[in-house]
């Protein structure tokens, strides 16, 4: 019988794969790609919450549209750098980018 | 213990899911990983339909499976230099793969045994209802009408300041 736990868990594990590529991946579009698993874990656990614990209202699929909200205004920004960036630098490695560093 | 229909499509559904993503984390070809990332969105649009939350799936595949995928693939294609094969290969250094590995690790062993073991998670509220995304406007519209707003000025402000990054400063 699947329950609120399997639900948490599988937004555990995404969660995880997603802190492991942030760490591990020099290509900065790789990253945010990891941060993007990471949100849809975070409203995984929005929406399974809302479902077991009060399912009378929705502000829990609400939060997960907030967060979808943010999550796209997050990526079209950081995209824009990263084109930015890799029009001084000609490269999207993350090492290379030491600009505001002295 | 039987498992019902249900249970076979959630565990097939997060199986995708688990898979994709470790295939955007592991690929060494940007585009792969992009491409397994439309897939994980997938399935966790999959995932949403499966809790009851059909609306919030639909938002899930149109925002994420259909924009964020595609720009996301744009500026890859955009900022591609090397042949493709080279382009997303995991950092060097030993160090930060074992950092990574570690807090990865240790975030799904403890949050995983303290969800597995407890027993707190009951249904506390009444039956869900049947009009959801009526409940939703008026909930958005309502109670957290600022929020809205501020989400719509967030992403306004978001565009004009990606326009503005992404075009750059014109040479004198």
């Amino acid at each position: 019988m699947i329950g609120l736990n399997h639900y948490l868990l599988l937004a555990t594990i995404l969660f995880g794969i997603g802190v492991y590529g942030v760490f591990s991946k020099r290509n900065a579009v790789a990253i945010l790609m990891s941060i993007e698993l990471m949100l849809n874990a975070v409203n995984i656990n929005f929406v399974a919450i809302n479902k077991f614990i009060q399912p009378s209202n929705t502000i829990g699929q609400l939060f997960a549209i907030f967060v979808i909200v943010v999550a796209a205004a997050e990526v079209s920004v950081g995209l824009a750098l990263i084109i930015s960036i890799y029009r001084h630098k000609k490269s999207v490695n993350l090492s290379d980018f030491n600009l505001m560093k002295w | 213990m039987s498992i019902t229909i249900n249970d076979g499509v959630f565990i097939i559904i997060s199986g995708l899911t688990i898979v994709s993503a470790l295939g955007v984390v592991f690929s060494r070809n940007i585009i792969h990983s992009a491409l397994f990332l439309v897939l994980a969105f997938l399935g966790v649009a999959g995932i949403f339909f499966e809790l009851g939350a059909g609306f919030l799936g639909l938002v899930q595949i149109l925002v994420y499976a259909g924009a964020i995928s595609v720009l996301i693939i744009f500026a890859i294609m955009l900022v591609m230099n090397v042949e493709a094969e080279k382009t997303n290969l995991p950092n060097p250094s030993l160090k930060t793969h074992l950092w990574g590995a570690c807090l990865a690790l240790l975030l799904i062993i403890t949050l995983g045994t303290s969800i597995w073991r407890s027993e707190l998670f009951q249904v506390l509220g009444p039956p869900a209802v049947s009009d959801a995304v009526g409940l939703l406007a008026e909930l958005m519209l309502g109670n957290y009408v600022v929020a809205f707003e501020v989400a719509a000025v967030l992403l306004l402000l978001a565009v004009v300041g990606a326009i503005i990054l992404a075009r750059g400063v014109e040479e004198e």
